[in-house]
Formats: C-alpha cells, structure tokens, sequence
C-alpha cells in the first residue's frame, strides 16, 4: 500500500515537473504554430460562414503579444483562438439538424 | 486525412438523418405560418393580429404609452422627408425610381420580398432599389446606411396599413429559399449560441439587457426602424447585421443570400399583417 | 432650405402644451471617427421659445444632448391663432427660427 502509494506520489511529481518543464517559456515559433493552427481552424469556420468575432478578437490579441516579444502569452491566446474557432465549426455542423429542436410546429 | 474523416461522418450523418420522421420532405409555408401564427396568438390572448407589428410595445404597458406619445412627433420624420425627396428626384439619364417598380413605387412595399423565377433567387426592396439605381447609370447606395433607410422608409410608409402579401411560387427553388430561411432563422449562431428564435420566438416580452424583445410575428413590418440606439434610421440589413454581431457572430454581407431568405421566410411569416413602418424602437 | 424645426403647440385656453423635434447632429466632440479623429463638437447652445414677446422656455444646452433633440413642456398662457417664436444657435453660430401657430 505505501509503495502503491509512493509510486502514484512519483508518478504525479514527475507528470507536474514535465508539465511545467513544458511550460517554459514559449519561443516565436512555438507562436507561430500555434497561431497557424487557430487561423486554419478560423478558415474552416469561415467555409461554413459562421465565425465568431471573439475568435478574431483573440487572434489579434495573440498576434500583439507576438509583437511585443510575450511569446507566453501569444501562445495561449492562440490556443484559445483555435479553441473558440473549433467550437464555432462545431456549431455550425451540429446545428444543421440541431435548428429543427427550436422549430414552431 | 481530414477530408476521408469528414466524408465518413457526412455519410454517417446522411444514414442516421433520412428518412425524418417530423418534417415533410416538401417544406410547407401555409402550414408553417398558420402553425407560426398560432403560436403567438396562443403566447399573447390579449393581443390582436394586428398588434404584433408593434413589437415590444405590445409587450410592454409603460413603453407602449411612451411611444404613443412619440409618435405624434415621430423620430423618424426627417429620414422619411429625405427619402421622399429622394424617391422623386430623377437619376442624371432623367429616369425615376418609379419607372423601375409596379405602381411607380407608391404601395408595394408589402409585396416584398419575391421570388424572382426568372433569376431563381429572392429579391428584396433594398436589392431591387440598388439595382434600379445600377440599372440607370447611378451607384448603389449602401445597404447599411442612411440613403437606403430614408428611401425603403418614404416606400414604407406609403403601405402603411396594407397587409403583406408574400408570394412563394409553387417551385423547388422558391421553396428551397423558404427552406433556408427557415432554416437560418432557427440556427444557432455566435459565441453566445443565439438563434434569432431564442430571443424573438422564447422570449418575447421577457428583456435582454434593458430591451424588451420583440415577438418574431410581425417583426418585419414595422422596418425600416430609427432606433434610439443608433440615434438614427437603419434598414433591414443593418438589423440582421448588428443581430448578429451582437450574439458575437461574424456577420455576412448586407443581402447575402441568407438573409435575404430569412427576411422572405419572416415577412410570409407575417401574411396578413399590416406594415406599419417606417417605425421607432428604442 | 427646409427649417430644422417642426413644432406642434395646443392650447386647451389655459395651459399650450409644446412639442418640438429639431435636426442637428449634436456632436459632442468626444466621439472619434473610424480613423480615430475626434468629430468636433457641434451642438446647439441655446434654445428658446418666446410668446408674445417673453421668453416662455429657454434651454442651455451642451454636449450632452443627444442628436435631433426633441422637447416638451408647458407655459401657462396663450391661446388659439398665437404666434410661438422658436429659435436656436449652435456652438458654430449657425442659428435657425421659425414661428408657428398655437392650434
């Protein structure tokens, strides 16, 4: 029990350090992913004409933190960009049976 | 990769969606507007037909006197002598406006939008005026500011009282459009996951903000509206764009093809109901 | 060119009741254009309303008045067939006036 116990109690150290390891500072390109991937997910959005102005306004937000050299920054508002932007593709593929629930019959 | 992914689920999609079993593969209008109708006749016993082109001042006592008041100096008096100055002031080649619609222009707003067969889309009154401006030599204005308000306000005005009279020929592209707008007008859209009926066909009367909303019946007959809001006159176009900027959606542009089929789904919607515009809102 | 005011004032004999709507902009000049210039201000500064020949309402205005502003109040007094002078200027001089009849 105590070793199962030690175990788990390395096992999740060594998961939190990787974790944070990983959060290290974010370089340009590290930005420049992140950011590539938020606006092909926003292009995909666009395809279905159904962005959403808080995905553009993060996308902007991510691209001035860039410029200003917070890579940290730039790359979660980026990622939340990408996120936003996938929720917006989500919505408009499952509204297209979805709108029927609001139907007057 | 992407694209095998999405193909697989549209197929899936396709299997588990036919055959349906609520909706009727023809879309419907009369049925839909009868049972549209009913819905809020149901909502609001009190309130007559004629009542809901008023909007939130049928919704509300308080704002209904306010606005009875109002309208003895309407806001949008000024916008509407505009317009009409402008509706009979020639184009530079000496034609009118007039000389593009029925009835030289003067009591046809309820007719509104149409299926133009011919071209196999829906046009509106804001689309047929640019392009009768176009069509003599003149720029066309835009959809979203106050030239194309103050004239769709003097055509407005001059159908005061009479009842729209939408027509959706018996063909699969007209009822297509009218699919689509249905559509649209229930769809979700915006980070705030917003359909135009949440607000104007859950909850009219019930506020947003400080705006009391309007029910959807009626909600095309009292436009071109001048909005406190805007401290001006705004058309069709400039409602549904800010709409839907506001449940933080992208918006199209002004007559793109989906809202010019909402605008032909909602004003047939309204059938039988007197165009009251060009109206004020808050 | 067409007067910025249009007024309607009743008399019931004792009390006329004034409504007026007034076209002016009433820039404030503290709103920006889309390219970031500051619209300058331009509004009316003072308002007024005279029956024979006393000044039955008069308004101080500012930036604060929103565009096209529409009044109404009451003065005790006047009658059927008088004449209402009503008159405006703005922060630029502009002025306008027109007098109507108290129905």
């Amino acid at each position: 029990m105590k070793n199962l116990t030690s175990n788990m109690m390395l096992i999740a150290t060594l998961l939190i350090s990787g974790a944070t390891f990983a959060r290290a500072a974010s370089s340009e390109a590290d930005f420049k992913a992140a950011y590539a991937a938020a606006e092909a997910a926003n292009k995909e959005a666009a395809g279905l004409r159904n962005q959403w102005t808080t995905t553009a306004a993060t996308l902007a937000a991510a691209k001035k933190s860039a410029d200003s050299g917070d890579f940290d920054q730039a790359v979660t508002q980026s990622r939340e960009a990408e996120a936003l932007a996938k929720a917006s593709v989500f919505q408009a593929t499952s509204e297209k049976e979805r709108w029927k629930d609001l139907e007057i019959r | 990769m992407r694209k095998w992914i999405s193909l697989v689920s549209a197929a899936l999609a396709l299997a588990f969606a036919a055959p349906p079993a609520i909706a009727a593969d023809t879309p419907d209008p009369l049925a839909d507007a009868k049972a549209f109708q009913k819905y809020f006749t149901t909502k609001f016993p009190k309130l007559k037909l004629e009542d809901f082109v008023n909007g939130p001042y049928s919704m509300n006592e308080d704002l209904y006197k306010q606005w009875q008041e109002k309208e003895q100096f309407p806001p949008y008096e000024f916008a509407l002598e505009a317009g009409k100055e402008m509706f009979a002031t020639p184009f530079r080649n000496g034609k009118t406006y007039g000389d593009c619609f029925p009835n030289q222009g003067i009591g046809i707003r309820q007719n509104y939008p149409y299926f133009d067969e011919k071209e196999g889309k829906v046009i509106t009154l804001e689309l047929a005026l640019n392009r009768c401006r176009e069509a003599n030599g003149e720029p066309p204005f835009s959809y979203v500011k106050d030239e194309m308000a103050s004239l769709t306000a003097y055509m407005a005005f001059t159908s005061r009282g009479k009842p729209f009279d939408i027509k959706i020929p018996d063909e699969r592209r007209a009822l297509e459009a009218y699919q689509k707008g249905k559509e649209y007008f229930y769809t979700r859209r915006g980070q705030l996951n917003f359909s135009c009926a949440t607000c104007h066909v859950q909850e009219p009367g019930e506020r947003i903000r400080a705006e009391v909303l309007a029910p959807a019946l009626g909600i095309m007959n009292a436009l071109p509206i001048y909005r406190s809001e805007w401290s001006g006159m705004g058309t069709t176009s400039r409602r549904l764009v800010t709409c839907n900027s506001q449940t933080r959606a992208v918006p199209i542009n002004p007559q793109d093809e989906e809202y010019r089929d909402v605008e032909y789904y909602l004003s047939y919607m309204s059938n039988g109901l007197p165009i009251s515009g060009p109206g004020a809102r808050p | 060119m067409a007067s910025t005011i249009r007024v309607r004032a009743t008399s019931n004999g004792d009390i006329t009741e004034v409504q007026a709507l007034i076209q002016h902009p009433m820039d404030s000049g503290f709103v920006k254009d889309a390219q970031g210039a500051v619209i300058p201000a331009h509004f009316i500064r003072e308002l007024t309303f005279e029956h024979d020949g006393k000044a039955v309402f008069t308004a101080d205005w500012g930036p604060a008045v929103s565009k096209d502003p529409y009044i109404k109040f009451s003065f005790k007094g006047g009658k059927k067939g008088d004449d209402l002078k009503i008159g405006w200027v703005d922060n630029k001089g502009a002025t306008d006036a027109t007098v109507a009849k108290i129905l």
